[in-house]
């Protein structure tokens, strides 16, 4: 198995797996997306609890979550292998250097756009997730079918304004890390073709980097003006 | 392009075209100076007057080592060979990008009509751990000469010279491996990409073989070799920022790193190299 070892610390083989996983996160991201639709729904938060119970008893959903944990680990990991191989190529830097002459700010910052990434993911699933899963969730019942009132959680959370602000923030960050990083997981597996790398450019630019990131940034913001009484 | 017609011609620009020569630019320059691997460098300042805009940069370099001659100064060292664009020799990062503010062109392409009088101009050695800093703005680039040994060739037996249709090539086919056999190896990429990668290079020298049938037969061996030594002459990863390809002086697009990632994922794959 030399071989497989060998294969994954080349510098091409770690961009395979920076690829794999980032894409992986990234489909991720539409079905949570989906998912939390059912916050915008007026109904006391019923669809939003069904749907997170769903989640949280699905097998076939749990058996992803894992592997949704392991990419999100080995991704961040990759990255931080990487951003000090890349630095330590170049031990001297320019004195006087014009990258923005030649590629886009995104691009050349993913490792800064990750890390604020990483931490957004800790906040959040410490709000969330960590409090689902091991902290103490009020009850609802629907239908006399009891559930955990997650939606309770979220009106909390999304009651604070610097907490509201810190999600807008990171679906800025989310948004520029796709903006680049959608498109270039696809080059990294060597998918480029004057059909394809077009279409594969507009979606991660106009879906990826703009619509879902709207989208999330939508949630806390809209659940935080219901809260307060403004719509 | 219509052919040039007497009217075209207006007089006060003709005139002002043919007295060209007389006018002289101003430039302050900040040039790295180093003595050697071994000792630190830093920027010199320079200032020199009577530079025509129609002198190269590499001249108006050749009129500045002129004066510290004179004045008994060692003069600048600097790599430099054909001054037409082909040997990819003159390796310098000026003003912040690799062979100065033009697109498409070598140092030696560019022209002191691309600055204007009075300009402060920082000229730089490319930077990276693969090429290290021999004297002043030389940087020793054999990193890519052993990356190309691994690698970089189709072997022949000798013997009479094959037929030169024997094989047919499409045009298409031989086009896309001569636009990658175009690169030069100046290295260019390598300092303006922020991870000092050879990626572009590596795959310019890859995909022109492998897109030819002389050069199918050892693709797999070859993607594997050339990114293996990629690796161990220190260079970085590809982050896709593709500013490689627009410093680039031949213009090499990225298509042909998508398809080293191709070439090596897929060797990796088939190849019954065990051992990595
Ligand atoms: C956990 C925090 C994260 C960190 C530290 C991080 C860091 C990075 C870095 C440094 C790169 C660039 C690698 C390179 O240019 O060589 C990258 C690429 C990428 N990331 Fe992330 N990222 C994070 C989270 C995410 C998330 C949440 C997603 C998707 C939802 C994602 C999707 C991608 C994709 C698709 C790529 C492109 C891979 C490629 O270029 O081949 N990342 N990430
Ligand atoms: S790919 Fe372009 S920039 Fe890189 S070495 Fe070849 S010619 Fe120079
Ligand atoms: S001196 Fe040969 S390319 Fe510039």
């Amino acid at each position: 198995m030399a071989w497989v070892t060998q294969t994954l610390s080349s510098s091409l083989g770690r961009k395979v797996v920076m690829s794999l996983t980032g894409l992986f996160l990234s489909t991720f991201l539409i079905v949570h997306m989906a998912g939390n639709l059912q916050l915008f729904k007026d109904d006391g938060g019923r669809a939003f609890n069904e749907y997170t119970y769903f989640m949280t008893h699905n097998p076939l959903i749990i058996t992803v979550s894992y592997l949704l944990y392991t990419s999100i680990l080995v991704h961040a990991l990759m990255a931080l292998i990487l951003t000090r191989h890349n630095q330590a190529s170049r031990p001297v830097r320019y004195a006087y250097s014009h990258p923005e002459a030649n590629s886009l700010w995104s691009s050349r910052n993913m490792g800064i756009l990750g890390t604020v990434l990483l931490l957004f993911i800790i906040i959040h699933m410490r709000t969330f997730w960590y409090e689902m899963h091991f902290g103490s969730v009020p009850m609802a019942e629907y239908d006399g079918k009891q559930y955990k009132d997650l939606y309770a959680v979220v009106k909390v959370a999304f009651a604070e304004w610097w907490y509201v602000l810190l999600y807008v923030i990171s679906m800025v960050a989310i948004g520029f890390h796709l903006a680049h990083g959608f498109q270039s997981g696809f080059q990294t597996m060597g998918i480029r073709h004057p059909k394809y790398t077009p279409i594969i450019e507009t979606i991660g630019t106009y879906f990826f980097a703009i619509i879902i990131p709207v989208a999330f940034a939508a949630m806390p913001v809209y659940v935080f003006l219901q809260v307060h009484g403004i719509i | 392009m219509q052919p040039l017609r007497r009217t075209d011609y207006d007089f006060t620009t003709a005139v002002a075209d043919h007295l060209q020569f007389l006018y002289k630019m101003k430039v302050n320059l900040k040039v790295w100076r180093q003595k050697n691997n071994n000792t630190a460098g830093k920027l010199v300042e320079y200032g020199l007057d009577n530079i025509s805009p129609d002198m190269s940069f590499l001249e108006m370099f050749d009129v500045l080592n002129g004066e510290l001659t004179r004045k008994g100064e060692e003069p600048v060292a600097f790599d430099h060979d054909c001054r037409e664009g082909i040997c990819g020799m003159c390796s310098m990062y000026i003003n912040g990008r690799a062979h100065g503010p033009q697109t498409g062109a070598t140092t030696c392409q560019l022209h002191m009509r691309s600055f204007s009088d009075g300009d402060t101009i920082v000229v730089e050695p490319w930077r990276a751990r693969a090429f290290p800093v021999l004297k002043d703005l030389m940087v020793d680039r054999s990193a890519f000469d052993r990356v190309i040994q691994s690698g970089g060739y189709v072997s022949v037996n000798t013997g009479s010279a094959p037929d030169a249709n024997e094989i047919a090539i499409p045009r298409s086919v031989s086009d896309e491996a001569m636009d990658a056999a175009q690169c030069i190896g100046c290295g260019a990429c390598v300092a303006a990409c922020k991870n000092a990668s050879a990626m572009l290079f590596v795959a310019a020298k890859v995909s022109h073989m492998a897109v030819l049938p002389q050069g199918k037969a050892e693709s797999t061996l070859r993607a594997e070799r050339m990114v293996a030594q990629m690796d161990a002459e220190g260079f970085g990863a590809c982050s896709f920022t593709g500013a490689c390809s627009v410093e680039c002086p031949k213009s090499i697009s990225l298509d042909h790193i998508a398809r080293m990632n191709r070439e090596y994922l897929g060797a990796k794959l088939t190849s019954e190299n065990m051992q990595g």
